[in-house]
């Protein structure tokens, strides 16, 4: 049963101070459409393991982008990786990407080599 | 280095060595085949070791199946195949007749001066003969017995003609270098400096051998049409001389040992290669899903032809050149640019299409998939879906099972059309993903998450074995390969294109044909992935006019949102998807058929007429 609407969160406080952007810049180095996010939850609404348990793409991108990395990687291998959000998505993010590097990333695997490698040559 | 290789390369090189000394002996020897003679042991020395090496790295699976074959008939499909492939280059013939002749003169022409030259040296010496007697009789012949035995005329005639052959693919591939575009190539393949080296020195064999008879044929007139001829054109500008003779088979026995030493280092290797895989091919050898030893033979019978380049949507509409299969397999090889390979082998649609075109047979799309599990190793977690453990199967009984699929659930036309059609011929069946689906693991699987997979492919096996239905048919093209191919399923798999025709066929679908003209887009994975070419087209041509396009069946673009490459763009997906488009659009059709609901998505998109799914066109289309 899937349950929409509003719900109290916990307080929460965030020491801007504290926070290490390193891995969202590497995030937005890696998948440059994770910037052009909305929020609207499309992904979301359409994800096949949304419909099974409390994975919710939406919420671990914008934790991501705040840079509160408890946990994430836990919830993250719940996606089955078929690609609806993909395709439902209005701003063209790369979710599938976007999940795969931040796994990446979160488990520390070297990603230096892993970026889009698609200049035009000339010959 | 290993023991077990210091012990064969002593053994080796003892009998090498006893060999070398008692042909020292021989009366047919000089000094200038000791290069050949190096050549030919070091080739046989490295390639012994190799492929030994590799024969041992195969996996359970694969040696089973070896042990299993190898007493059967299956060998000479195999000799053929060899022989047609190996030699006469069949494949790339099919492609183009230029770029065939290039490399059946080549391949073909060097085996017939090989063997013809055999022949040959037979006849004059029935009593026995050292092996490079083959390639240099000109040389031994005029002293010992010249004309010796009856039609040498002959013969000497017919070495001539394979060397203008051979010579005359040569010219080819010089010219080939200059100007690909009249040899069927648009882009050739960049080779590595090891590659180069090697061509030149194979490049220089013919044309000195030419020389070198020449020179002989100058002196003692001897030869066939062409050596003659050319051998009295030196003997009239005083050229004639054994010095300038013997410079020239030593220049020529050096060119041939240089390229017998570099051969097992560069692309050449793929000469010896391609006859092994055959071979294994044809006993039923699999990929799996790690890099075995036959993964190995796979990585050298690549002959780096470049084939593979023209066809990659990514380098037709992108102009990326850089991950096509030859570059990936060169990236693999190199083992120590192991970690380089990560964006070569990530970019990529694995749309099959460089599978259908190569001509060496390689699956370039498995080898892809063994260096993204691979690279996918730390972050593969198994158990990552214990949250599925309570979905339970629905007794289905007499019943057949529909999966739409993930994708299906964004187009409900698709799944709609289809309980329509059930319906229609009466057939119970259970919808097993209505509600909640389960990925099928595929997706998974192609970006290398391999236990992940794993585990998709258990629950859905439990789901469909507990239901005890009798068939599975799907929507999803993806869903089907996996089913069919990666499932161990006991029960009939079918995409409801197969479903369709086979109702079609037994009488219990009734269409009636409307007049809208079709064209059909041939799905990758259902395509090139299973080869379903015929069964969606016999649908379309019973309801509709179907259209024919430019680039159908194997030759299908892809249509870009391929799940396969995660490193494009919505920019350069539509790119590609635009290609596809307009190959559809050519013949103006009123409507675009397809039979996957992410082709399906892709083109709703793009600007064109109405894009229906093949069930949704019979839906439309039932007699009731």
């Amino acid at each position: 049963m899937k349950t929409f609407g509003f719900t109290i969160s916990k307080g929460r406080q965030i020491n801007c101070d504290e926070l290490n952007n390193d891995k969202v810049e590497k995030l937005l180095e890696l998948v440059p459409s994770y910037k052009w996010c909305i929020g609207c939850g499309g992904c979301t609404a359409a994800c096949t393991a949304a419909a099974f348990s409390d994975y919710n793409i939406r919420r671990i991108h914008t934790a991501f982008y705040r840079a509160q990395y408890e946990g994430l990687d836990q919830k993250l291998q719940r996606c089955m990786l078929c690609g609806k959000c993909l395709l439902v998505c209005p701003r063209g993010v790369n979710t599938r990407s976007l999940i795969i590097n931040m796994r990446r990333i979160l488990a520390n695997v070297p990603t230096n080599t892993f970026k889009q490698n698609n200049k035009e040559e000339k010959q | 280095m290993s023991v077990t290789f210091m012990v064969f390369s002593i053994v080796f090189w003892l009998c090498a060595a006893a060999i070398m000394v008692l042909s020292f002996y021989s009366t047919s020897f000089s000094i200038f085949v000791i290069p050949f003679f190096l050549g030919v042991l070091f080739l046989l020395y490295i390639s012994v070791w190799k492929y030994w090496r590799w024969i041992r790295g195969f996996d359970k699976l694969q040696r089973a199946i070896i042990r299993k074959n190898i007493w059967s008939w299956r060998f000479l499909p195999a000799i053929w195949e060899a022989f047609r492939e190996g030699l006469l280059h069949w494949r790339i013939t099919k492609k183009n007749l230029l770029l065939g002749y290039m490399h059946r003169s080549l391949a073909f022409g060097w085996f017939l001066l090989i063997v013809v030259g055999a022949v040959q040296a037979k006849l004059a010496y029935p009593h026995g003969h050292p092996f490079w007697m083959a390639i240099f009789y000109n040389y031994f012949e005029p002293e010992s017995n010249p004309l010796a035995f009856p039609k040498a005329g002959f013969y000497a005639d017919l070495m001539d003609g394979l060397l203008i052959y051979v010579l005359s693919g040569l010219f080819l591939a010089m010219f080939k270098k200059v100007w690909s575009r009249p040899l069927g190539m648009k882009r050739t393949t960049r080779h590595t400096i090891m590659d180069r080296v090697t061509k030149m020195a194979l490049w220089a064999i013919f044309p000195l051998r030419l020389l070198s008879e020449t020179a002989t044929s100058g002196i003692y007139g001897n030869g066939g049409f062409l050596v003659r001829g050319l051998g009295n054109v030196i003997y009239d500008i005083g050229m004639a001389d054994p010095t300038f003779e013997y410079s020239c088979w030593m220049l020529y026995s050096i060119a041939l040992g240089t390229f017998f030493c570099l051969m097992p280092f560069s692309r050449y290797m793929h000469i010896f290669t391609e006859v092994f895989l055959i071979y294994f091919r044809q006993l039923g050898v699999k990929d799996s899903d790690k890099k075995t030893g036959y993964t190995m033979f796979e990585l050298s019978a690549c002959s780096r032809c470049g084939i593979c380049i023209d066809g990659c949507p990514m380098n037709r509409e992108l102009g990326i050149v850089n991950m096509q299969g030859v570059y990936m397999l060169q990236s693999v090889r190199n083992l120590e640019l192991q970690r380089n390979a990560e964006p070569i082998a990530e970019n990529c649609l694995m749309c099959d299409r460089c599978v259908a075109d190569c001509p060496v047979g390689i699956n370039l799309s498995i080898v892809r998939r063994q260096v993204r599990i691979k690279n996918k190793a730390e972050i593969d977690k198994k158990g990552s879906y214990s949250y599925l453990n309570n979905v339970q199967p629905f007794n289905s009984i007499g019943r057949i099972i529909y999966f739409g699929g993930c994708m299906s659930h964004l187009t409900p036309g698709i799944t709609t059309a289809m309980e329509k059609i059930f319906n229609a011929v009466g057939q119970k069946y259970w919808y097993m993903d209505k509600e909640e689906s389960i990925c099928c693991g595929r997706p998974l699987l192609q970006q290398g998450f391999e236990s992940q997979a794993f585990d998709l492919r258990r629950k859905n096996t439990e789901m469909i074995v507990g239901s005890k239905a009798t068939m599975l048919v799907t929507s999803c093209p993806i869903c089907y390969q996996s089913f069919k191919k990666e499932y161990k399923l006991s029960i009939p798999v079918m995409h409801h294109t197969e479903y369709i025709e086979m109702l079609i066929k037994s009488g219990k679908l009734k269409l009636r044909k409307d007049d809208r003209r079709v064209t059909y887009h041939d799905p990758c994975e259902l395509g090139r992935g299973c080869g379903i070419y015929n069964q969606p087209r016999n649908v379309l041509s019973a309801t509709t006019t179907l259209l024919r396009t430019k680039d159908e069946r194997e030759h299908s673009l892809c249509c870009g949102f391929n799940l396969g490459n995660p490193l494009l763009d919505l920019e350069q997906q539509t790119k590609i998807r635009d290609a596809a488009r307009d190959n559809l659009m050519a013949p103006h059709p009123d409507t675009i058929a397809t039979a996957c609901p992410m082709c399906k998505k892709a083109f709703q998109h793009a600007d064109t007429v109405p894009v229906k799914d093949i069930a949704e066109i019979v839906a439309a289309n039932i007699i009731s």
